[in-house]
């Protein structure tokens, strides 16, 4: 009886208490980016909570298109997306079933090794030489093997422990019946591995889709990425505050990663929080 | 042959054979692709930092040679080296402190599974996929001395208020940690969210019976069990907020006066002026300085759980 009494008031304010967090936290902010992205030049200079006298959406998705080169950037940003995320979980795939299933001094040692990029930090100064010396600066080939070197870890990490959790058994039955280790792994392994997958998948994506610290070092004036484009535009002289484009650049490039946490919202939840609370 | 008869003879193989048998089934091949991207894109890049940290590379001269500790000395002497780490350290240990205050505030207001609980918790996600570079933006505009934030606080005082959020040589370090805490928080709260799930409630409903309190209940029984959470959120945000660039970059630049100057913007800076081996000194200590605290801080965080 007590308890119902001490809960009642909190059913009516926490859905009040929960409204007001939304409105001043994620409101305001996100407000403030479509009204703004929905001005004209002169209205958006100084950002403020006032709706457009008169919504001019299509000419600034327009404007961003034409002069801040979204289109080219998409196709840039994906260019990089693509290949970086393939090699990353297929060849971490591959590795993460061997280290998982031997159990040999050398291997544990290569597995410590093959999880220490979870922590250290990227040395960006030195990848750009090394870079250089190879011929791969600039190159879009240089920054998609620059990611698959630095999400590796990642990828070793999370899939090799969600192997050590699929029986073996499986694997000897199909070896007993013939089959290669290229069938066993491609046929047994990795079709088992879809939920792991599509979570390293989405969180990989996400760096690299969001990426403009070392995007900046390896292609930055070469190739035209959504996040370099985005720091351009903000940045030189020419764009400055010029906020209603800044805004629908910004409302553009989240907008595929917003539809992909709407449709795969489960997945990533559980993804982030798996071996978090254990 | 059967089945049974097959495992007969793999059971009279000798030890010996069980080397190789792992070679055959698990051959190490397969580990041989991965670890060639990882060794030369990740891995020797790593060694190198320590070879050119200690050499005069720059883009004013033709070839490199060593120069023992003289970018350092140079770096302590110009007092980037100390500023700069006070700064990130600083910054890091915020970020810290208000991503997961603000998570588990999230964490404990939306933990009921109501329609509206479900509705929020995926908002206050959508920081956590946007891009960081763009959240620093939206808050530039956001906090501009005449911007959104100004004027909510205006018109709640009934004068007008100007505070210069990113002007301040003193409190414009706090305000991009804010950022910084409010671009994960969601994140912190969603894992907060997943260690209070694994709450026994028997136990909360045997300390409700005993007439302990919200408050009492929240600081003797859950916050305890919430360790591993704790232990994660803390790791990842302190130690992710180190090797920041993107939202400071956005929203100061390093300004005002250098205040929030983190190291990768130092490393940037000096990367486009051609000073090589000075960016590269600066990493290293980044890199040093994440490895120094990473491992006793994992290993102190996980000692506390087990004596929890």
């Amino acid at each position: 009886m007590l308890t119902n009494a001490l809960q009642r008031p909190s059913r009516i304010f926490q859905p009040l208490a929960v409204l007001l967090t939304m409105i001043f936290s994620l409101g305001v902010p996100f407000w403030v980016i479509i009204v703004t992205a929905g001005k004209s030049a002169v209205e958006a200079r100084q950002p403020n909570l006032a709706l457009p006298s008169q919504w001019e959406f299509g000419k600034n998705i327009s404007t961003t298109f034409s002069e801040g080169n979204m289109g080219v950037a998409s196709l840039g940003s994906l260019l990089l997306l693509i290949p970086s995320v393939f090699g990353v979980l297929l060849l971490g795939a591959m590795a993460s079933w061997v280290l998982a299933r031997r159990k040999t001094r050398g291997l544990s040692i290569a597995y410590t090794i093959g999880i220490s990029g979870v922590i250290v930090p990227p040395a960006i100064v030195p990848i750009v030489l090394l870079l250089k010396q190879i011929g791969l600066q600039g190159t879009p080939l240089g920054l998609i093997g620059v990611y698959i070197g630095m999400y590796m870890s990642t990828v070793i990490f999370f899939i090799t422990g969600f192997i050590r959790t699929i029986p073996i058994e499986l694997e000897e039955a199909a070896r007993v019946d013939g089959a290669n280790p290229m069938r066993v792994f491609f046929r047994i392994i990795f079709p088992l591995l879809g939920p792991v997958v599509a979570t390293a998948t989405i969180l990989v994506s996400l760096f690299i889709w969001n990426d403009v610290f070392y995007a900046l070092f390896v292609v930055g004036g070469r190739l035209d990425t959504l996040p370099l484009n985005l720091y351009q535009v903000a940045s030189s002289g020419l764009y400055l505050q010029n906020w209603n484009l800044i805004f629908s650049y910004i409302l553009l490039m989240t907008l595929p990663m917003l539809l992909v946490f709407i449709f795969a919202q489960r997945r990533i939840i559980s993804g982030v929080t798996s071996g978090a609370v254990k | 042959m059967n089945a049974g008869a097959k495992v007969k003879l793999l059971l009279k193989r000798p030890r010996i054979n069980a080397a190789s048998k792992a070679h055959s089934t698990h051959p190490i091949w397969f580990i041989v692709p991965a670890f060639f991207f990882l060794i030369i894109f990740f891995i020797v890049p790593t060694v190198l930092n320590f070879v050119y940290s200690f050499t005069d590379w720059s883009s004013f001269k033709t070839e490199v040679n060593f120069s023992g500790f003289s970018n350092f000395s140079q770096l302590f002497s110009s007092g980037n080296l100390v500023a700069d780490l006070r700064i990130t350290i600083l910054y890091a240990v915020l970020v810290a402190v208000f991503q997961n205050l603000f998570g588990f505030a999230l964490a404990l207001l939306l933990e009921r599974d109501t329609l509206l609980n479900r509705i929020a918790r995926a908002s206050f996600f959508i920081p956590v996929i946007m891009s960081a570079l763009a959240v620093g933006y939206v808050f530039q505009a956001v906090l501009e001395p005449k911007g959104p934030v100004n004027s909510i606080f205006s018109f709640f005082a009934g004068r007008p208020v100007e505070i210069p959020w990113l002007y301040s040589t003193t409190w414009t370090i706090v305000v991009v940690s804010v950022i910084h805490a409010w671009k994960w928080m969601g994140l912190a709260m969603l894992i907060f969210l997943a260690g209070l799930k694994t709450i026994d409630s028997e136990v909360l409903e045997a300390a409700r019976i005993d007439g302990a309190s919200w408050f009492q209940t929240l600081r003797t029984i859950r916050f305890p069990l919430l360790a591993p959470a704790i232990t994660f959120n803390v790791a990842t945000s302190l130690l992710g907020s180190m090797n920041s660039f993107d939202i400071v970059q956005a929203t100061t630049q390093g300004g005002p006066g250098g205040t929030t100057e983190l190291l990768n913007i130092y490393i940037v800076r000096a990367f486009g002026q051609g000073l090589f081996a000075q960016a590269t000194a600066m990493s290293l200590v980044l890199l040093i300085m994440v490895m120094v605290l990473a491992f006793p801080l994992i290993w102190s965080l996980r000692k506390r759980e087990q004596i929890l």
